[in-house]
């Protein structure tokens, strides 16, 4: 392939770009507003716990489960009917947005989980003994002690939404991975695929490296 | 102040089931630090937890200030919670926090408006003698100041009991002693009760006014301090007393002596009488000193002297029966 034919994918390049952007500001703004909550629901139910409810702990456990253990591509196509339903379209990457979001609400609530297991139960037993409310708890004692682990996670789930919104492709949704599928794949374009690729690459880098950073800023300060 | 009534803690798991608390009664007064010793698996720290109901006793009641605490759910428990402080072994306190939020944490609970915890904090922080660290995160802080903090902040809402877990067992030997200062000097100036669970004799007998010897979840002895020192009744206390103050002849040396072998142990005034001198002046023994010790306990001393005496069986019998007489405790380790 020479350079006028890479100048000319520029444009699907660039939309793919878009497409990718819209499916994982999404997804990943309704991880942050409902897989936090839901990350804190789990491990506040535990047993012994601030709002200890083995019930919903459970149900809660199962259903997170239940859409971590399905592979991405089965979720996609599964989710569909709900996607016409919330989008009111089947294809497209905002459709393609429903399944991405749902994937990283379960895989972010789980992170958020194990992070908040992390902070010391000393912790909790002082705020407990000095008669503080569950959101002053919250807001004061765990969400400060789980931060770096809360960033950490949330870097991961970034990581993992940009790898399966490769696959959004398949309900048409586009993006940067499926763009690389589609030249590199089934058109032979090495070239646009490596770029693309490269792009991918940069992204995830940039991602980690932002993750890092911040988790390591919030850490030193203790 | 604080009374336990008929408590009991239970622990169910894995097929097992652990009596931690059985049946303990306990009445700390107003205005006194009362200590809890015992070793680690005793239930002391079971026990104390039941005080602010952290652990939920199987039977019994807890009054605090007249207040059934055991009876409290909820909103009500967490009022009454912010007028009992705890300060903890390992601090516990909150590390991605500055010392100005940590100690503003029980005011926050309380509803304290924000611009009396501006003033708040920094008078709790003179008070532990800490001013210049309001704004420096725990990690920053040595293991002595750390607890400062935590004091401080048990302090924050004016409560009327401090609980203490094990609260200078982290610390090395010196600043266990600064720590045990500042408790002290904190129940006298503001006259806050302190009940305080330990597995070291040390503190109990530098701090305690009372104190509760605990063995397998249950309470075996219980007394002022300076009689549980002098006068220990049950096996464990007089292991504790024993070791406290730290007074057993190398067999080497008892094995040289000749004749009895003797241990006496003056109380209160006695033990600053020249009660030896007396023993030699009426009695045809020789009076060989092998170990002694004064210890103070509030200002009272108890002092212990292991003596050999030398000489014939009827004047060793003699001496024996003097010393009685003036001393409180003889106790013959060997005849002669």
């Amino acid at each position: 392939m020479d350079s006028i034919s890479l100048v000319e994918f520029l444009p699907d390049l660039w939309t793919a770009t878009v497409e990718t952007g819209i499916m994982l500001g999404i997804s990943l703004a309704l991880a942050l507003v409902l897989g936090l909550p839901l990350g804190f629901l789990l491990f506040l139910t535990r047993r012994g716990m601030l709002l200890e409810n083995r019930a919903l702990h459970i149900i809660g456990g199962l259903l997170i489960n239940f859409v971590r253990s399905l592979p991405f591509v089965i979720l996609l196509i599964l989710v569909i009917p709900l996607s016409l339903v919330v989008t009111g379209r089947s294809t497209g990457p905002v459709a393609a947005t429903v399944p991405l979001a749902i994937a990283s609400i379960a895989f972010y609530a789980r992170l958020v989980e194990t992070s908040l297991c992390e902070v010391n139960t000393g912790l909790l037993e002082a705020s407990l003994a000095m008669g503080a409310s569950t959101g002053l708890i919250i807001r004061q004692v765990l969400l400060p002690e789980a931060l770096p682990g809360l960033v950490r996670g949330f870097t991961v789930t970034v990581i993992s939404l940009i790898g399966y919104s490769a696959m959004a492709g398949v309900v048409g949704g586009g993006g940067i991975g499926f763009l690389a599928i589609n030249y590199g794949y089934y058109r032979y374009e090495t070239a646009v695929m490596i770029v693309t690729v490269i792009l991918l690459i940069l992204l995830v880098q940039a991602v980690q490296s932002v993750g890092d950073l911040s988790a390591n800023r919030i850490e030193k300060k203790k | 102040m604080l009374k336990l009534q008929n408590i009991s803690v239970t622990f169910r798991g894995h097929g097992k089931v652990v009596h931690a608390v059985k049946n303990v009664s306990l009445h700390v007064k107003r205005g006194e630090i009362f200590g809890i010793i015992g070793s680690s698996g005793a239930g002391k720290s079971t026990l104390i937890r039941t005080v602010n109901l952290l652990e939920k006793p199987e039977a019994g009641e807890i009054f605090v200030r007249g207040e059934k605490i055991s009876a409290l759910k909820g909103t009500a428990l967490r009022k009454s919670r912010q007028k009992i402080g705890m300060i903890f072994q390992h601090f516990n306190l909150v590390g991605s926090k500055t010392v100005h939020d940590n100690i503003a944490l029980p005011l926050r609970a309380s509803g304290t408006p924000e611009n009396e915890i501006r003033k708040r904090v920094p008078e709790l922080l003179e008070l532990v003698e800490l001013s210049d660290k309001e704004f420096s995160y725990p990690g920053e802080l040595s293991g002595g100041q750390k607890q400062r903090v935590g004091i401080a902040r048990a302090l924050a809402n004016n409560p009327d009991i401090i609980l203490g877990d094990e609260p200078t067992s982290a610390l090395d030997l010196e600043t266990t002693e600064s720590i045990l200062h500042l408790l002290a000097d904190i129940n006298e100036r503001l006259g806050v009760t302190i009940l305080l669970i330990t597995h070291e004799m040390q503190v109990v007998k530098k701090i305690c006014h009372r104190v509760a010897v605990m063995q397998a979840g249950e309470i075996v002895e219980e007394n002022e301090v300076y009689e549980l020192f002098a006068h220990p009744k049950h096996p464990l206390t007089r292991e504790l007393v024993t070791k406290s103050l730290n007074l057993t002849l190398p067999p080497r040396i008892a094995d040289k002596v000749h004749g009895a072998l003797v241990r006496l142990e003056y109380l209160g005034n006695s033990a600053e009488e020249s009660v030896l001198s007396e023993t030699l002046r009426l009695h045809w023994v020789k009076i060989n000193i092998l170990h002694g010790h004064i210890e103070y306990i509030h200002d009272k001393p108890i002092g212990i002297l292991i003596v050999g005496l030398e000489g014939a069986a009827l004047q060793i019998d003699n001496a024996l029966e003097f010393l009685h007489g003036i001393v409180a405790k003889v106790e013959v380790i060997r005849h002669g």
